[in-house]
């Protein structure tokens, strides 16, 4: 299964970014080999408006089963469940230690959003 | 013939210029606070309310069962008001700008447009004044196509003064779109100077004639005729610093009838600009964007 976390670095042990909207990249693994690209936020972070649903976007086009994260707001929310993606958030620590949790069923996929949008 | 007043920064006087400009008009004269995000010109205005209605802004809706998932609405919209995820778009009406794009690239008509209402305009009617001015309302977070409504309710014969808003984005495009000349005011701080130039850069783009007036005039110790002499634009008049004219303002008072000194001030402003729009019958632009 393919993955995107959240994050404010390039290694698996930087600390994930709880926004996903304006997170500056992305870490997209491959649960099972454990292997994972960076990919650059960077459409959504310039957008003035709008930037969880372009970090959606991405997110769909990458073909991410799940996005693991901090917080969702309501219209990134409302635009990964219409790309059929998971959102889960609540996530926190490193990367790879959000991932563990995550297969762990330590955390668990979101019914809503769980804050506003700008909430940070 | 309609003249807009700008500033770039906020709190400059764009307000003080506007009103005491309109009171002091040669000819009867529409006032347009187009600063909807804190109107405020009514504070200087004696009219009563004679109308005021709500103005909405078009934003899409979905028509059941007609869509074929083409995407094309996602792909013109600049604003993500519109996402595409293979399936029906997905509508975000608060961020949508009411432009249309949607339902016009639309190849089986399946995105109607509804309006969705941003707010009201109030019309004061005085003697030789009306005031007509928007409000948005809050949560609204664009404020073109309500500074286009209030334009479209001014009376194309009347000589109109628009009070426009801070800053250098859409706000002030739509503010100054169809506009004969822009005043833009000025003062002589570093944060003034700063937004002058961006509010300049804005203005010439937009292809408005436009001059500057200097307000609080010997403060601080920047040379803004200097200034605006490297970027090819003319100071108009300059409105001393006094303590007189805050204490008007404050009081909600017209500066030109507590203070008279400013009355040649004000008429070279007014001599000045009829003389540079062919006194006031130049032809004016045709707004780009779309009517709401």
């Amino acid at each position: 299964m393919k993955v995107l976390l959240s994050t404010t670095g390039r290694e698996l042990d930087s600390p994930l970014d709880p926004r996903f909207g304006r997170a500056e990249l992305f870490a997209v693994v491959e649960t099972e080999s454990r292997r994972f690209e960076i990919v650059e936020n960077a459409a959504a972070r310039a957008a003035l408006q709008g930037a969880g649903i372009q970090a959606a976007e991405l997110a769909a086009r990458l073909g991410v089963a799940a996005v693991i994260t901090g917080h969702c707001g309501p219209k990134a929310f409302a635009a990964l469940q219409a790309a059929g993606i998971q959102v889960v958030v609540g996530a926190r620590g490193t990367v790879a230690q959000a991932l563990e949790d995550f297969l762990a069923g330590r955390l668990r996929p979101a019914t809503g959003a769980d804050v506003q949008g700008h909430w940070a | 013939m309609r003249l807009a007043i700008a500033s770039g920064k906020g709190g400059t006087g764009k307000t003080l210029l506007a009103v005491n400009l309109a009171w002091s008009a040669p000819r009867p004269v529409d006032l347009l606070d187009c600063d909807v995000e804190e109107p405020n010109c009514h504070l200087f205005f004696k009219g009563q309310v004679v109308r005021r209605e709500p103005v909405t802004k078009p934003v899409p809706t979905l028509v059941p069962g007609r869509c074929t998932a083409c995407g094309l609405c996602a792909r013109i919209c600049q604003f993500k008001a519109v996402a595409f995820f293979g399936k029906e778009p997905l509508l975000f009406a608060d961020l949508c700008h009411g432009c249309g794009g949607c339902s016009w690239v639309c190849p089986v008509n399946a995105l109607m447009e509804r309006g969705e209402e941003i707010g009201e305009v109030e019309v004061r009617e005085a003697p030789r004044q009306r005031l007509i001015q928007g409000r948005l309302r809050v949560g609204q977070a664009q404020s073109p196509p309500l500074i286009r409504a209030v334009k479209r309710r001014a009376d194309p014969d009347r000589l109109a003064v628009v009070d426009g808003p801070p800053g250098a984005d859409c706000s002030l495009g739509a503010a100054i779109a169809d506009c004969d000349l822009v005043l833009l005011v000025a003062e002589p701080t570093n944060f003034g100077m700063y937004d002058l130039e961006l509010a300049l850069s804005t203005v010439h783009r937009l292809g408005v004639p436009c001059a500057v007036i200097v307000n609080r005039a010997g403060r601080g110790r920047l040379d803004v005729r200097a200034a605006c002499a490297r970027h090819g634009v003319e100071v108009l008049a300059e409105i001393p610093e006094s303590e007189e004219i805050a204490r008007a303002v404050a009081r909600g008072r017209i500066a030109l009838e507590s203070v008279p000194s400013l009355q040649p001030i004000f008429a070279k402003i007014w001599s000045d600009v009829l003389s540079r729009t062919r006194d006031g019958r130049s032809e004016r632009r045709v707004l780009h964007h779309a009517d709401v």
